[in-house]
């Protein structure tokens, strides 16, 4: 038995070893100095559809060029060749623009279903794709609320495409392509805070164009894109059922869990082990 | 001259070990056989289909798409065959740490079952990774993801992996006569159960996890914060049914190499493995139970996926579990193992249920496999059975292991 418990605890040395695997970690860009998100302002109010945004963004990545137009009635959706689409709808304000890419969320949930930190968000705020550390298992694309991470199925060394907030030029001084191609403000690109500020103040101002709700202000515990639209945004199809916590907060309670069990259930094994070894001679009856 | 006498008897040793080994690799027993005739041309269409896969993209055999990124060979392949080889975990826990000596005659039998599902069925994650170079990079350290239940899962796998092999190794030790190997390895088991149990409980659980995030894409009433625990306490039956289902298979198949002894204990097994599933799946009904309540659900069961819902309750766990008890009660053997088969059939309707079927359940477009993803499933399923059979013909694990080592 001597021998048993030696190799018993050598067990419980790598168990220890693997009791790092369910430590949740923070939203990465929050700890250390303290640096605002940067995030981008669609304000859909001002947004004539004129898809500079779009054709900018094909641009700059190379993506192939865009022969389709917002059309009321149609849905146009992101794809492995598009990170960025607008649609438009026929609503009591007229015709109304509506946005889709990635949310850059506080705490995407993309980020920490990634095992290889391959989805990652910066500490400036976008959220990146990282190729040389994805090995393509998808759950990035399982897990994030608003369906962004799209997959190149028809490749052989298939990446990850979904909007980086142009973190490159970001890093280089710049911004956006997107932004910096909208000629009609409705695009802006700033800090979290100042973008929420501005919000505020257009809908302050105009009250009667602007819906008094900012979609991604709670929204998921928060995103970096913020839209203001002329309707609720339930109206116009966002999607609010995805409520105001954080997604990751969903697999916490779990992650939390493994180092108790850990720490608990292999001395409470071996103490049954122990309790019933010499019950062997006896017939035992069953107890489960 | 001893020296040399001992050098040309290692050789002769070392000689005798590879004809041993390679007069291993033949094939024992006929050829022709249904079962070979149906599977082989099956398992050749699978590796074909797995070259297309890495050659063309996951698009040219599969039918995912952006919004279903994870198909059948996530949800079937690893969701639903590691819950089936729960059984394991279970009866080691039953052998080892219960000291129910009544079970040990099948133990090597369930975990070699147990180490080769794993082998095969999480091995068949890789099959669906589109990088999959780079899956070293959480497992030597590049970056952890330790937020990630995915991460957790597959350190689990390869963890688990290596604890069902130490724990199975004293039979390979004995096929190869190793006798001192042995007895390091059999000293080893204890602790591998204990690692093991303790890393079932977590990754079982942790397959449910996984869809946690999926909160809005999951039909609410296969989704709540509660499907770890459902996962664990389903596959504790889950792996049992299996046990008796591939026992009573064996039974038949390998019946020469079962002795006298065992082939008693064998009715006597399943007798008691009916009892356990019972009462965990009268718990497991009582949690959905429940969570249903809590859940406020009752809108939804007029639905069609609401009739779907309690077709899986009352059809595959209400009544496999009354089947056990009823077979337990009356001694049946074809009882039991009715109800063992249609528990697992309700199991792969639950982990199908959360994992494909109510997984994006409002799409106008519903994602359905292709036979290229069955085929290669298949062909998944039976290289396993064959790599199992090619065991069990070799190794003491149905037979009883050589006199040499029964000796303590
Ligand atoms: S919207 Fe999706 S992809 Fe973008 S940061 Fe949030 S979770 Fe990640
Ligand atoms: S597909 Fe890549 S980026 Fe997405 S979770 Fe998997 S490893 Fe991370």
């Amino acid at each position: 038995m001597g021998l048993d418990r030696r190799n018993f605890l050598k067990t419980m040395g790598v168990a220890g070893a693997a009791l790092a695997v369910g430590k949740p970690s923070q939203a990465a860009g929050n700890k250390g100095k303290y640096t605002e998100f940067y995030g981008i302002l669609y304000d859909s109010v001002k947004c004539i559809g004129c898809q500079n945004c779009e054709v900018a963004c094909t641009e700059t990545y190379g993506f192939p060029e865009i022969t389709d137009t917002p059309l009321v009635g149609t849905e146009r959706h992101t794809s492995e060749t598009r990170r960025t689409i607008l649609n438009v709808q026929e609503t009591s304000r007229g015709e109304v623009y509506t946005r889709e890419q990635c949310m850059h969320c506080n705490e995407p949930a993309c980020a920490a279903a990634c095992l290889t930190q391959a989805m990652y968000k910066t500490e400036e705020g976008p959220v990146i794709w990282r190729g040389d550390k994805c090995m393509g298992c998808r759950y990035c694309m399982v897990s994030c609320p608003f369906d962004v991470p799209k997959f190149e199925y028809h490749s052989s060394n298939p990446k990850i495409e979904k909007c980086t907030m142009c973190y490159e030029r970001i890093m280089e001084g710049g911004i956006p392509a997107c932004v910096e191609s909208c000629g009609f403000d409705a695009l802006l690109f700033g800090t979290r805070r100042e973008l929420l500020t501005e919000a505020r103040k257009r809908i302050c101002a105009e009250p009667t164009k602007y819906s008094d709700h900012i979609f991604g202000e709670k929204e998921a515990g928060g995103t970096g894109l913020l839209m203001l639209t002329p309707l609720r945004p339930q109206e116009l199809g966002y999607r609010t059922n995805i409520g105001n916590e954080s997604y990751p907060a969903l697999t916490k309670g779990f992650l939390f869990a493994v180092p108790s069990v850990f720490v608990l259930i292999p001395p409470l094994l071996l103490g049954i082990h122990e309790a019933t070894k010499n019950k062997g001679s006896k017939q035992e009856e069953e107890e489960v | 001259m001893n020296q040399i006498n001992l050098a040309a008897a290692n050789e002769n040793q070392a000689k005798s070990t590879w004809k041993f080994l390679l007069s291993e690799l033949k094939p024992k027993g006929k050829i022709f056989t249904p079962f070979n005739i149906i599977s082989f041309p099956i398992m050749i269409t699978g590796l074909v289909l797995i070259v297309i896969r890495f050659w063309k993209g996951l698009g040219a055999v599969t039918n995912l798409s952006q919004e279903v990124p994870w198909g059948l060979w996530i949800g079937f392949d690893v969701v639903t065959g590691v819950a089936f080889a729960g059984g394991a975990y279970v009866l080691t826990f039953m052998v080892y740490i219960l000291n129910m000596k009544k079970y040990h005659s099948i133990i090597r039998v369930t975990v070699l079952n147990g180490f080769l599902a794993y082998v095969f069925y999480a091995g068949a994650l890789l099959l669906d990774l589109g990088r999959p170079w780079n899956v070293i990079n959480p497992i030597i350290g590049n970056n952890f993801g330790t937020s990630s239940v995915l991460f957790l899962v597959a350190w689990h796998f390869l963890l688990y992996m290596i604890a069902q092999f130490i724990e199975f190794s004293p039979a390979v030790a004995e096929w190869l006569g190793a006798k001192r190997i042995r007895k390091i390895l059999s000293a080893m088991t204890l602790g591998a159960v204990i690692f093991g149990i303790t890393l079932s409980i977590l990754h079982q659980s942790g397959l449910g996890a996984l869809y946690m995030m999926a909160r809005e894409k999951i039909h609410p009433l296969w989704y709540s914060e509660f499907i770890p625990i459902l996962f664990f306490v389903s596959s504790i039956f889950a792996g049992l049914s299996m046990v008796i289902f591939e026992g009573s298979i064996s039974y038949k198949v390998f019946f020469g190499q079962i002795s006298e002894k065992n082939r008693h204990a064998h009715h006597e097994i399943i007798h008691g493995l009916s009892r356990v599933c019972a009462g965990t799946m009268f718990a497991y009904l009582f949690l959905h139970l429940l969570i249903f309540l809590h859940g406020r659900h009752w809108g939804l069961i007029n639905t069609p996926m609401g009739y779907w819902y309690l077709l899986e309750m009352f059809g595959f766990v209400l009544l496999p579990m009354l089947l056990f008890f009823y077979g337990y009660r009356v001694k049946s053997g074809l009882w039991i193992r009715i109800a063992a088969i249609l528990t697992m059939l309700g199991v792969i309707l639950n982990r199908l249920n959360v994992t494909v079927i109510g997984f994006r359940w409002d799409m106008p477009v519903r994602y359905i496999p292709t036979w290229m993803e069955v085929c290669v499933t298949l062909a998944v399923i039976f290289t396993e059975i064959w790599i199992f059979r090619w065991v069990i013909r070799r190794m003491p694990v149905l037979r009883d292991p050589p006199a040499w080592a029964k000796s303590h």
